[in-house]
């Protein structure tokens, strides 16, 4: 697979647990030697660089941070750890620690010891260590996976502050979607080691490239149809295939949220409901459409009064998407 | 790191009258097996009174053997550390083809008798051994000698370093390693500051049950040495031969060196394993 991160770019790596992405993060790290193929930074062959010579700041996903040494020790350790000559004196190191705990929002708390400190906090703490030798590219592994919800998504909208007045090159790896979609300019889907899709969130949440990406993404329901010409027929439903759709028999995919009902005579997929059920701020639509279950999501205020357990209406998908079986 | 820190409560089991029973067996096992034996030891030390006791100990056979002995553990156990801390890093940090025939020759020494470790020796140095001819050719004297008496106690006392440093660095993984090689430092350096500092603990661990039994060991020295006085009589031997001799107070106050090195190898211990339990290996826990 070939896969090029932009300059200052967000990028991230998102895939199901074995499909490679950890592996290629440590590969750009250098932590592990590819079988094949090339790794370049700014046309510079980085396979021929040791690890230590790439400077490539990296949180690991547990942030193997040094358990015997201090918050601050931890942060300077990048910096200590250079040849003498290019090592910066103790008040300089001092400065750049303090300034990097200020950006990191940990002021105070550098004679701390990593076990004395949450998890927040040392993912923190990994970040401000791994910017400390001002990496020329920014790797992150899994980073909110072992936070709980709540911490993980105010960390998210602050590590993307963060990186965007860094301006440094992020790639991150996740296997939560909604992460990659919230936070990446880019995001790369990777599959059992190969890359099946790269692009914008909404490109790649509105156009998955194929079955496994548009599953992958979000709640998927599925149907088999016909494209002819520029018409998609489903059941007894016809519609206008979307642009580029194979021509022939397909599997229709759409979102269980993105539809829309209309009375039994109306135009759409002939669907039967059995349940109805308020799951917080959606409804649950469980109905049974060309003999398959499926679960629909309705939002609350714009649910039509007609969908009620028993009766017959009809379901429009508003964006399907095809692809050739 | 949390599972390296936080430990499990203890399920604890009421069954009053049967715990009675356990801990009363224990303690008197325990009296009986230890405390026992190690009251006769001095008992018998002190029998003719501290000056005969004093003696004993300034003899000058008593002196070599002693010397003997800290010579020994002064080659075997610095060599022993540095070689259990090799094979527990390239154990625990390392994937390579052989790793599961490592790890059982590192055990080796505690499943064979010691008169077979130093039986080997025998074998391969002796006068009539694989290197015999060549040693006398080149007058370099292995058994009998000190090189013997070392080599034999680094082989009986090599597990102990890396067993108690392989559980600690598999459960602390390789993730502080690759952080520091990131951050730009080279091989040595996260060597030295960032793998040695996480296990200093269990290595002074190591370092002491393996000089206790370095000191201690009696089998395979005694099939190496010799036996002759003043010169390949280490501690626990010389014992042997006082014993031998009916110098029952010149034996025992050698064995009650011996005894007081168990003792404070005891209390070393223990300080560490209440003081650092955390930074030893997840087994030691209490």
């Amino acid at each position: 697979m070939s896969l090029q991160a932009r300059d200052k770019e967000f990028l991230a790596l998102l895939g199901p647990s074995g499909s490679g992405k950890t592996t290629l993060l440590r590969v750009l790290a250098g932590l592990e030697e590819p079988d094949s193929g090339e790794v370049r930074f700014d046309g510079e062959d980085f396979l021929a660089l040791p690890v230590r010579k790439r400077k490539v700041g990296m949180v690991f996903q547990h942030y193997a941070l040094f358990r015997h040494m201090t918050v601050a020790q931890n942060i300077a350790f990048g910096l200590t750890v250079r040849p003498a000559r290019e090592r910066p004196g103790k008040a300089e190191i001092k400065r750049r620690v303090t300034e990097l705990l200020d950006l990191v929002q940990l002021q105070g708390l550098e004679k701390r010891f990593p076990s004395q400190l949450s998890g927040g906090q040392r993912q923190r703490v990994a970040l401000a260590r791994a910017l400390a030798i001002e990496p020329r590219m920014l790797l992150l592994d899994e980073p909110f996976g072992a936070l709980d919800a709540q911490v993980r998504r105010e960390l998210r909208r602050w590590l993307r502050e963060l990186h965007d007045r860094a301006g440094v090159t992020t790639v991150f790896v996740t296997h939560d979607q909604e992460e990659a979609l919230d936070l990446a300019d880019r995001v790369a889907i990777l599959k059992d080691g190969e890359l099946v899709q790269l692009g914008a969130p909404n490109a790649v949440y509105e156009h998955p490239a194929t079955p496994f990406v548009f599953d992958f993404l979000g709640q998927a329901c599925q149907l088999p149809g016909i494209v002819q010409g520029r018409t998609l027929t489903v059941a007894d439903w016809g519609t206008a295939a979307p642009e580029g759709a194979p021509q022939g028999a397909v599997q229709v995919f759409f979102r269980p949220d993105e539809i829309a009902f209309a009375p039994a005579d109306g135009a759409g997929l002939a669907a039967e409901v059995l349940a109805v059920a308020q799951r917080g701020p959606d409804v649950r639509i469980d109905c049974r459409i060309e003999g398959v279950l499926m679960e629909l999501i309705g939002h609350g205020p714009t649910l039509p009064a007609g969908v009620a357990p028993g009766l017959s209406v009809r379901v429009k998908p508003l964006r399907p998407q095809v692809y050739a079986t | 790191m949390t599972a390296a820190t936080s430990s499990e409560p203890m399920v604890r089991v009421r069954l009053p009258g049967v715990a009675l029973v356990m801990v009363a067996v224990s303690v008197l096992v325990m009296a009986g097996l230890i405390l026992l034996p190690l009251y006769v030891v001095f008992h018998e030390a002190l029998l003719k009174g501290l000056p005969q006791y004093l003696e004993a100990l300034k003899e000058p056979d008593a002196i070599s053997a002693i010397r003997l002995t800290l010579l020994v553990a002064a080659i075997a156990v610095p060599l022993n550390a540095v070689f259990g801390v090799a094979a527990a890093w390239a154990i625990s940090k390392f994937e390579f083809r052989g790793k599961s025939v490592l790890l059982t020759l590192i055990d080796l020494p505690f499943s064979i008798s010691p008169v077979v470790s130093g039986l080997v020796w025998v074998l391969l140095f002796g006068a009539q051994g694989l290197f015999g001819q060549w040693l006398l050719d080149h007058d370099l004297k292995v058994i009998f000698a000190v090189p013997g008496l070392v080599l034999a106690t680094i082989l009986v006392t090599f597990p102990f370093v890396a067993r108690e440093l392989i559980p600690l660095m598999q459960q602390q993984g390789a993730d502080e390693e690759a952080a520091a090689l990131t951050l730009g430092a080279s091989g040595f350096t996260t060597f030295r500051r960032v793998t040695l500092p996480n296990i200093r603990w269990a290595l002074l661990y190591g370092v002491l049950l393996c000089n206790a039994r370095a000191m201690g060991e009696f089998g395979a020295v005694s099939v190496v040495s010799g036996h002759i006085r003043g010169l390949t009589n280490t501690l626990p031997l010389h014992v042997e031969v006082l014993y031998n001799d009916y110098d029952s107070v010149g034996a025992f106050a050698a064995a009650s060196l011996l005894a007081g090195l168990g003792i404070v190898t005891l209390v070393l211990k223990t300080v560490l394993e209440w003081r650092h339990s955390g930074e030893l290996s997840a087994g030691r826990k209490h």
